[in-house]
């Protein structure tokens, strides 16, 4: 607890020293430097704590309502090690990145202002973790939820960005209603805002509607971790803000929405079986809706959000499963979907963490991400293209990474479900089985396009084909991520030892036989991590001894798909859009892809262009109109707004007499 | 307690009589009169044993209420040369019939609102309400910026009318509303009409309305 209050007090102090610093170099070393630090004290404290240790402390709070309690225990624990492990990285290669950025260039702002809400909103998503009460959970929600808006504006000279910059804003505002409203509710029943009294309210039965509870939580918190169909600020938001942030928003941020799901459903206690379907139902349709987009992006950044919608939806998944094996008495089915639930998000962390930055790179070096400019990027830049196959893999569900593992616990979730009792459920664990499998191949091929198209093969502009390597600071924070993750996928059992404690906490469950599915589960990872060792070591002397025999028979280099061509072209290799296309004539629809080809008629055409493009069609079709119609309305309502003084104070009259004659 | 009365029911007779008087400068002389008989108050209900106190707070009121703004007012109206006509938005008969309704809505009200018995004298609570409702009418129902000053005065004036009974307690209430309308006299008077009058070449906040967005 105390190394987490000198984490929260680097952010802090960073914070201001970033803005009091102004807005050039010094502002750059001061605001990253402070949430570095910060964050490492945060790793530290993770690795220094035990994993199953609760403590809680209340400070002096000087509001009326509510009060500074802050606590860990082991979910805190667990969500609060992406928001360290990426501040870390995030803060390194942020700066390095931004040190030639010239300040004039940037926002009204200029440096100081952005690391002044990097801090803020790692300071943010330390107090949300943590957070015991309900006032003070809110403060830290809105600190957390406001700090992106000005990060993702960071260039917001661009009219894509400012527009990006709004849709998150209004998103996460939305979102906020429902928590509020959510609190406020279970606050009006309670009587106080401390966490442990709401659960002791619900579990005395003293909330009226807890259903409806239940589903402000899910609006409001699946808005903030991008549940379909309340995602479209991701594919927005994340292409448009610089890399540290969309990787900081995108591995940490989200993450608080599976938490405060988490935590609400815990408040809640006794749950009807529905709530678990329902929240089965939501993350499945997450998963699939969110990786098929995702394989019909072009741009690199975009393609990476919609997968992320797909890892949140699998998170969600797994709470599901919680709560129906929880209700339907099956500690198997329970704790092994939470498990899994938290496994994933820690590996989306890292994972997405790690791509994000690397798309960053590629970003700062070739000056786009759309994949249609990329290519061959692999030898000019090959620690990031490294960087990038290696989490390609991981969130991919390969193995012997741990996404895999993270996968493979709903998997024995799911599997476990299938010996529930009544047709129906064993059903719906089927098929949500088959939907689990098949989002892992979708994902990766969505991958295999990322990486393949982006790194492999030929350049496909001139930018792409002088792309300079990244610097060793941005080098150094990518390779410490790469680090986690090679740890994670070796030390693949023992996290499940740290995630079980948090599943285990999960209230309403039975610890006993929950611990031996568990000590099973980790017994499975270990032969998964053998086998994966003995594959790698198999891999490793392949490839050695490919190399050899290929040096021996004096073999010649070629140019990538030159294939034979007298006159080979980047332009003959696969693109984004012919890569997607097989998949696009099967699942077009759900992929709201659209193709246009433009060809000359005729025998011999000299002009053939195949553009394939995927707009999000919920935003086109549902979100645009209704924030058209909500604009009209609001426009049709100035008409109060005459500007007449005199008929406004009549407005401030009428409303005083017609208040005190309704009242008295 | 004679006193106190009529002084209640000239007040309100003046109220009334800002409705529906058609010259500005009979405006700004009923506002001398408003505040000579407001200054009466704090004398007239001092408890025994702090009169001198209260004497000041009445010569202060008078000072500033009574001669003050009542020649800031008029010099204004010197300055500005303006049509020295009242131009009303809504009637001068129907304005009175607003003043009417809101000296029945406040003697309602007194009968519905449940006070600490002996806390307002009586008539006083009805007329200090009639005061401020006046006051807003006469904001409402006016075009030149001068009656809405007026007006936003007459309102104040009622507030302070309001808070009289509370010098029991201290009169540290009584004098920050002073204190308010002093702040009045500056920024609505010094600052807004000249530039009102400067900008627009008129008074008249009818043309206010090419401000909205």
């Amino acid at each position: 607890m105390e190394l987490f209050g000198i984490s929260l007090a680097f952010y802090a102090l960073g914070a201001i020293a970033a803005l009091c610093a102004g807005r050039g170099r010094l502002a750059n070393a001061l605001g990253a430097g402070a949430a570095l630090a910060g964050s490492v004290v945060g790793l530290a404290a993770f690795a220094v704590a035990p994993a199953s240790a609760v403590s809680q402390v209340v400070l002096p709070w000087g509001l009326p309502v509510g009060s500074l309690t802050l606590g860990l225990d082991p979910v805190s624990r667990l969500f609060l090690l992406p928001v360290s492990l990426l501040g870390a990285a995030c803060a390194v290669c942020g700066a390095a990145s931004l040190a030639g950025h010239d300040h004039d260039e940037a926002g009204h702002g200029g440096l100081g202002a952005h690391w002044c809400f990097f801090n803020l909103l790692l300071a943010g998503l330390s107090l949300v973790m943590a957070a015991r009460d309900a006032v003070c959970f809110l403060v830290a929600w809105e600190i957390m939820s406001l700090a992106p808006f000005f990060l993702i504006g960071f260039h917001d000279d661009e009219v894509e960005v400012r527009e990006a910059a709004w849709t998150y804003l209004v998103a996460a505002h939305l979102g906020a209603v429902c928590v509020l409203a959510f609190f406020a509710a279970f606050w009006a029943a309670a009587g106080t805002t401390g966490f442990d009294a709401l659960a002791q309210a619900a579990a005395d039965g003293r909330l009226a509607a807890p259903s409806a509870l239940f589903l402000l939580a899910l609006a409001g918190f699946g808005a903030k971790a991008g549940f379909f169909p309340l995602h479209v600020w991701l594919p927005e938001a994340h292409p448009a803000a610089p890399s540290h942030v969309s990787a900081m928003l995108s591995g940490a941020m989200i993450s608080a929405g599976v938490y405060g799901l988490w935590r609400a459903v815990e408040l809640l206690g006794p749950a009807p079986l529905w709530w678990g379907w329902t929240l089965c139902a939501v993350g499945l349709v997450s998963a699939a809706m969110g990786i098929l987009q995702g394989l019909a992006q072009g741009n690199l950044k975009r393609l990476l959000a919609y997968s992320s919608v797909e890892n949140m939806g699998l998170a969600c998944l797994g709470l599901g499963l919680g709560l129906v094996g929880r209700g339907l008495d099956n500690p198997a089915v329970a704790v092994l979907g939470l498990a899994g639930a938290v496994f994933g998000v820690m590996n989306h962390a890292a994972f997405k963490g790690l791509l994000f930055l690397c798309a960053g790179e590629v970003l700062h070096a070739v000056g786009s991400v759309r994949i249609a400019h990329l290519g061959g990027l692999g030898k000019r830049m090959p620690v990031v293209g490294a960087a990038f196959f290696l989490a390609s893999a991981g969130i991919a569900g390969l193995p012997p990474l741990a996404g895999f593992a993270a996968e493979l616990l709903l998997a024995l979730s799911l599997l476990a479900g299938l010996s529930l009792p009544g047709l129906l459920p064993r059903v719906a664990m089927a098929g949500a089985l088959a939907v689990v499998a098949g989002v892992g191949g979708v994902a990766l091929a969505a991958f295999a396009k990322a990486g393949g198209l982006s790194f492999l093969g030929a350049p496909r502009t001139p930018a792409a084909a002088k792309a300079p390597a990244p610097g060793p600071i941005s080098r150094a924070g990518l390779l410490f991520l790469v680090a986690a993750v090679a740890a994670a996928a070796v030390f693949a059992p023992n996290l499940l030892g740290l995630a079980g404690p948090a599943a285990l906490d999960f209230p309403g469950l039975d610890p006993a036989p929950a611990r031996a599915v568990l000590a099973e589960a980790a017994g499975v990872l270990a032969s998964v991590r053998a086998v994966g060792g003995v594959l790698v070591v198999l891999v490793v002397l392949l490839l050695v001894l490919r190399r050899r025999l290929v040096a021996a028979n004096g073999a010649r280099r070629e140019p990538t798909w030159g294939c034979g061509y007298l006159a080979p072209t980047a332009r003959m290799q696969y693109g984004p859009a012919s890569f997607v296309e097989p998949a696009a004539r099967v699942m077009g629809s759900a992929m709201g892809v659209t193709r246009r080809l433009d060809m000359d008629t005729g025998y011999f055409p000299a002009r053939a262009r195949f553009t394939v493009t995927a707009p999000d069609r919920l935003r086109l079709a549902f979100f645009t109109p209704l924030f058209e119609a909500v604009a009209r309305a609001c426009d049709a309502a100035k008409v109060v707004q005459h500007g007449r003084v005199h008929l406004y104070i009549l407005y401030v009259l009428a409303t005083v007499v017609l208040l005190l004659a309704w009242k008295l | 307690m004679e006193l106190y009365h009529s002084v209640m029911v000239a007040l309100l007779c003046v109220d009334l009589a800002f409705l529906a008087v058609t010259r500005l400068r009979s405006l700004t002389r009923l506002t001398a009169v408003q505040g000579a008989l407001l200054a009466l108050v704090p004398v007239l209900s001092a408890p025994a044993g702090d009169s001198g106190h209260m004497a000041l707070l009445s010569l202060a009121v008078l000072a500033i209420k009574g001669v003050g703004f009542p020649w800031l007012l008029a010099r204004t109206l010197t300055r500005l040369e303006v049509n020295p006509v009242v131009e009303p938005y809504l009637g001068f008969n129907l304005s009175l019939l607003a003043g009417v309704s809101g000296l029945l809505f406040s003697l309602w009200l007194e009968t519905r609102l449940p006070f600490p018995p002996g806390l307002f004298p009586p008539l006083l609570f009805p007329t200090a309400l009639t005061t401020i409702f006046t006051g807003l009418t006469l904001v409402i129902a006016r075009r030149k910026a001068l009656t809405q000053v007026i007006g936003y005065l007459a309102a104040e004036n009622g507030i302070f009318l309001l808070g009289t009974p509370l010098s029991v307690q201290g009169s540290v209430w009584l004098e920050l509303s002073v204190l308010l309308d002093v702040f009045v006299a500056v920024f609505v008077m010094g600052i807004a009409i000249h530039h009102i009058n400067k900008t627009f070449e008129s008074i008249d906040v009818g043309r206010f309305c090419t401000l909205r967005d």
